[in-house]
């Protein structure tokens, strides 16, 4: 009696068992699925460029597509040079970089060192609505507000300039990197900050010798977040730098990024499966590796200075 | 008190001081001597308020909002009440060093630790601040251990060396009090038996008031003791005094372990 009593509970215990293991089977199945679907997705695009980059290069030299400065896939006899399209792309980086990482930065320290606790309540949020807005919104905003601006105090600059878009691009970015520097400075550890005031530090010495270094790993990954979203923004660009391919790096004047141009071209320029068409691969391809450089640094990067607190 | 009594010189007082955490009173019309160049413990049970009046000395609790002081901390030779509202507290904590619980070296080279002070007060000659800084690792028995390496991160020592070493950081800039909140809390025997050691060599340079939770730590390395309980100083008076011959009784059972 007893004995079958306890061999009914263990059998008992054991169906829960499989039971138990059945479901966690399935939800790790289904996790599984979700992680698949993005990786599935990165090798689909990444199988899609470099297809159809293959297909581009046969007709077009490696060699011209890296050195020549010309990038003229409409005229009747094109150029395919990639250089223009990449200093457009530098370039308007560069200017919105010069804006987004100090201001990222400074707004980052503030909030995360120096205002109270109501301030903050009242600016993150406008942080946040300003990186909500559309990018197509801060085009027209660059074009139409900033550039006009600009021309009050170069009355040289042209209608559509790097430097413009670029200047917006970065308050667009701004957000993004405030957050997350502002994330990783608050998440040093307070007997740090303790012990820079118990030496005798005023805030502002604690918040750039002590906190910022002590979250360097993760404010560079601010940075490198900042550079990968610099190089990829279309819209701005493409309202506001005009659509010209221009071998330069002057910011005051026009120019055509690598995004800006496969807009272009898939707007419906060009026929499809013309070489003109598939040079549009070439380029997305250009501009991922240009990330996937980004994004390696940045994680060369967080290993070099994390810190152990 | 005995210590006036003996005409020893008072490096900093408490007079009718009481702290409060927002509407919490956690520290009730504390009067305490802390005697120069001496070691004065703060004994208690968890929650009692050592920390909190250690932090007081240095206005710590200025960090975070809502924390308000009530009565005076008087710093001698100036005879400066630091709670006074004209008194800035970067200049206290100049004057007044601090070791924590758990050793909190900042993200910088060892040699860079022990500048840091000496840089915030505006220090730049490489030779001065090499001399400080050797001085200080001697001080604070961590030179020959740490000379070949001077300039590696400081978070790769032992968790016993950082804590010296944040004794050194403290030590370059010469502090006139030295405060320890339970600064072998967090170390292995060896690692506490180092910085007991330590503290009982600085005890003739600095003054030093430093909380413990371990009895016999209190007794070893300080002069003066004072057992507090519920945000009071029950007891105060010379170590050896406090420990073989209470006068309170709650004293007496706290330090023969009837307590709790
Ligand atoms: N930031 C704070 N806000 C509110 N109350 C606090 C705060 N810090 C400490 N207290 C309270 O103040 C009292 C004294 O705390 P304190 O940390 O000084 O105790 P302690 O004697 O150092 O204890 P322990 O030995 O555990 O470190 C406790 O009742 C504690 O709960
Ligand atoms: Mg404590």
């Amino acid at each position: 009696m007893n004995s079958m009593q306890t061999t009914t509970v263990v059998s008992d215990r054991l169906a829960r068992n499989v039971q138990r293991n059945i479901r966690e089977r399935a939800i790790e199945t289904i996790l599984f699925g979700a992680a698949l679907v993005s990786v599935l997705t990165t090798v689909g695009i990444v199988w899609v460029l470099v297809s159809e980059s293959l297909n581009f290069f046969d007709h077009v030299p490696f060699g011209d597509f890296l050195t020549d400065t010309m990038w003229t896939p409409l005229f009747s006899e094109p150029h395919y040079g990639i250089l223009p399209l990449l200093m457009g792309t530098i370039t308007t980086s560069l200017v919105a970089l010069v804006v987004a990482i100090p201001l990222g930065t400074v707004i980052a320290a503030y909030l995360s060192e120096f205002a109270s606790a109501r301030v903050r309540e009242i600016v993150k949020p406008f942080l946040e609505l300003l990186g909500g807005i559309p990018t197509i919104v801060y085009g027209y905003f660059a074009l139409t507000v900033v550039t006009p601006l600009l021309q009050a105090i170069y009355p040289d600059l042209p209608g559509f300039s790097m430097l413009s878009a670029g200047l917006v691009m970065g308050i667009a970015i701004v957000p993004y990197i405030s957050s997350l520097t502002e994330d990783a400075m608050r998440a040093v550890p307070m007997s740090l900050r303790e012990g820079a005031y118990g030496m005798g530090s005023t805030r502002f010495q604690t918040a750039i010798r002590v906190v910022i270094p002590a979250a360097l790993s993760g404010v560079l990954s601010a940075y490198i977040l900042g550079i990968s979203r610099a190089v990829g923004e279309t819209m701005i660009v493409a309202v506001a730098a005009g659509m010209q391919p221009n071998f330069t790096m002057d910011p005051t004047e026009p120019a055509q990024t690598i995004s800006a141009y496969i807009v272009q071209v898939a707007l419906g320029d060009l026929p499809h499966g013309s070489i003109g068409y598939q040079s549009i691969f070439a380029a997305g391809l250009s501009l991922m590796l240009m990330t996937l450089l980004f994004n390696i640094l940045g994680h060369v990067i967080r290993r070099r200075y994390r810190e152990a607190y | 008190m005995s210590t006036t009594e003996q005409n020893l010189p008072v490096k900093a007082f408490t007079r009718d001081f009481n702290f409060y955490y927002g509407s919490f009173h956690a520290l009730k019309s504390i009067n305490l001597p802390v005697i120069e160049k001496h070691v004065t413990a703060l004994i208690g049970p968890s929650g009692c308020g050592k920390s909190t009046l250690l932090r007081s000395f240095n206005r710590m609790h200025d960090l975070y909002p809502g924390n308000r002081y009530q009565g005076e901390i008087v710093l001698n030779p100036d005879n400066t009440n630091i709670l006074d509202a004209r008194v800035d507290p970067i200049e206290v904590r100049m004057r007044v060093g601090m070791v924590f619980q758990k050793p909190n070296p900042f993200p910088k080279s060892i040699y860079e630790n022990v500048a840091y002070g000496l840089r915030v007060r505006g220090e730049k000659s490489r030779s001065t601040l090499d001399d400080k800084i050797e001085d200080a690792l001697r001080g604070a028995s961590l030179w020959n251990e740490v000379k070949d390496r001077l300039n590696q991160p400081a978070t790769a020592l032992s968790g016993g060396q950082q804590q010296r070493l944040c004794i050194a950081r403290c030590l370059a800039t010469d502090p006139e009090l030295l405060l320890f909140d339970e600064p072998t809390s967090a170390l292995d025997p060896i690692a506490t038996a180092n910085i007991e050691e330590l503290v009982t060599q600085l005890r003739d340079r600095v003054t030093i008031l430093i909380v413990t939770h371990n009895m016999q730590q209190a007794a070893r390395v300080s002069h003066y003791t004072a057992y507090m309980y519920l945000g009071e100083v029950v007891e105060y008076g010379i170590t050896d005094e406090v420990f073989l011959r209470p006068k309170k009784k709650e004293t007496e059972d706290y330090i023969t372990g009837r307590f709790g």
